[in-house]
């Protein structure tokens, strides 16, 4: 425990590196998979094709993914952005699939409600379909938040300032210690933003507990995530969830 | 792009291809990790999730343990373990069985409680025993998500394995190594392809198992439309909407 006593100071400092570094990705995946769901919702065709596209962007491997980067972009090879585009990358490829689960949950009654009540497509989706479909979409966003938290360290491997230096250091001095107060505040900053999310929903969402069918799709979209998003268990194969009218059987 | 063609070239100069610390063995050491790793790994998930997903016990803390060890950062976990029993092969190995550990689980239990109830009530009512129940109804038909579970598990372990070198213990992460250590950006561009390559390569492969192993009535009651249907299929004029039928 003296090392950590010591360098109380610096693992605060990786922590605020690594909590910047996880921050935009979460954001930035989020905001960006939501046109791209959208459309891999709305039309049949590109359904399989987005969601091909991001399961296989979720296959290449993070340390090469940071790697060849600077190449595309043209950064330099030590620029906290190659981490910051190669997280959001890997947020959207998750994400996507979660946002197009989400609106295909919303219920089509409500849809066409809002449809015969003269809203527009525009009106519909951000009054209507998408807060309908925030339970889901949040499900999503806290498997993007723990799988970026976690892959941050990688980043390190390449310089980039983060956790993961208390793990190569650790590697290189033998400090057992160091290692471990890295994992636990890889942890703990899982925790505090999952923690967040969930109160953003409780205070965005208050609707969130109320409905059945929302709650089924969500339990759906975090197995999926944890089974990976490859795995195929995608909420509308559930006939209960694709189906409203078989929601109360 | 000039970058990716060094890369290329690096990959196909023939004195990086073969020899004891050669492309190939790399790419040999890095399936056998994979591999290793998952095969450990069901031989633990897969009984526990059957067990969850037949029974339902359990599931919450099936859920929050692979929610939780998913946040586990798999390059401390290498690291510590390395520390704590050793460089060489076997902590990277134990590393990726925990990383395999929660596709695994969750595929084994997602897919046997994604079966029809109705289904199973029927088996049961055939007279089968739970055995009969979990071994000819259960686990054909969660097939598929099982599959998904081991392809997703893979494809985790297939990646992370490039990590091995930080406990000395081979695998295609030594290019990585070796070109950040010497500055050489045409064999860390070459090794990168070499590993997204290979993940590439297992997921198709993959794709098509989960096609070929899954029985063919399972697929046949598969719902095909994905798009959500409309509550009442038609417009219903002069007679009563039966609600909450």
């Amino acid at each position: 425990m003296n090392w950590v006593v010591n360098n109380l100071g610096l693992i605060w400092s990786l922590t605020l590196d690594h909590v910047a570094l996880a921050v935009p990705p979460i954001i930035l995946g989020f905001l960006i998979s939501i046109p791209i769901g959208w459309v891999a919702n709305r039309f049949h065709a590109s359904r399989g094709v987005l969601l091909t596209i991001s399961g296989l962007l979720y296959t290449v491997p993070s340390l090469p993914l940071f790697i060849a980067l600077p190449a595309i972009l043209g950064t330099g090879i030590l620029d906290p952005i190659n981490v910051v585009v190669g997280l959001t990358i890997y947020a959207v490829a998750l994400m996507v699939r979660s946002v197009a689960d989400a609106l295909a949950a919303v219920d089509a009654g409500v849809r066409q409600a809002a449809t015969a009540m003269g809203y527009s497509a525009w009106q519909r989706f951000w009054r209507v379909e998408f807060p309908l479909a925030g339970p889901v979409l949040l499900a999503g966003l806290r498997v993007v938040s723990v799988s970026t938290v976690s892959l941050v360290s990688i980043g390190s491997v390449v310089g980039v300032s983060s956790l993961g230096y208390l793990f190569l250091n650790g590697l290189q001095r033998n400090i057992i210690e160091e290692v471990a107060s890295g994992i636990v505040a890889t942890l703990v900053i899982a925790v505090v933003f999952d923690l967040l999310l969930v109160l953003a929903g409780r205070v965005l969402l208050p609707w969130a507990k109320a409905d059945p069918t929302a709650r089924r799709a969500r339990r759906k979209t975090v197995e999926t995530a944890i089974a990976g998003p490859s795995a195929g268990g995608s909420a509308v194969d559930d006939p209960a969830v694709s189906d409203p009218s078989m929601a109360g059987r | 792009m000039d970058l990716f063609l060094d890369g290329f070239a690096w990959i196909f100069d023939p004195a990086h291809l073969s020899g004891p610390g050669g492309i190939w063995a790399r790419i040999a050491e890095q399936l056998s990790y994979t591999f290793g790793a998952v095969a450990i790994a069901a031989v633990i998930a897969i009984p526990l999730g059957l067990w969850i997903g037949h029974t339902g016990r359990g599931r919450d803390i099936a859920v929050l343990s692979s929610g939780g060890l998913r946040a586990l950062p798999s390059l401390g976990l290498l690291i510590i373990f390395a520390l704590g029993i050793g460089i060489g092969f076997k902590a990277p190995l134990l590393t990726f069985v925990i990383l395999a550990i929660p596709s695994l689980l969750s595929g084994a239990y997602a897919g046997v409680e994604a079966v029809d109830k109705r289904t199973v009530d029927a088996a049961r009512a055939q007279g089968m025993t739970e055995w009969q129940v979990l071994t000819k109804v259960e686990l054909p038909l969660g097939l598929p998500l099982l599959i998904g579970g081991i392809r997703s598990g893979v494809l985790q372990v297939v990646a992370t394995a490039t990590l091995a070198y930080f406990a000395s213990g081979g695998a295609l992460g030594v290019f990585i190594n070796d070109g950040l250590k010497t500055r050489d950006y045409a064999e860390l561009i070459g090794a990168s392809i070499v590993v997204t390559a290979l993940a590439l390569v297992l997921e198709g492969i993959f794709a098509l198992l989960q096609r070929l192993f899954v029985p063919r009535g399972v697929t046949a009651g598969q719902i095909t439309e994905v798009r959500s249907r409309p509550v009442r299929p038609r417009a219903v004029v002069g007679s009563p909407i039966q609600e909450g039928k």
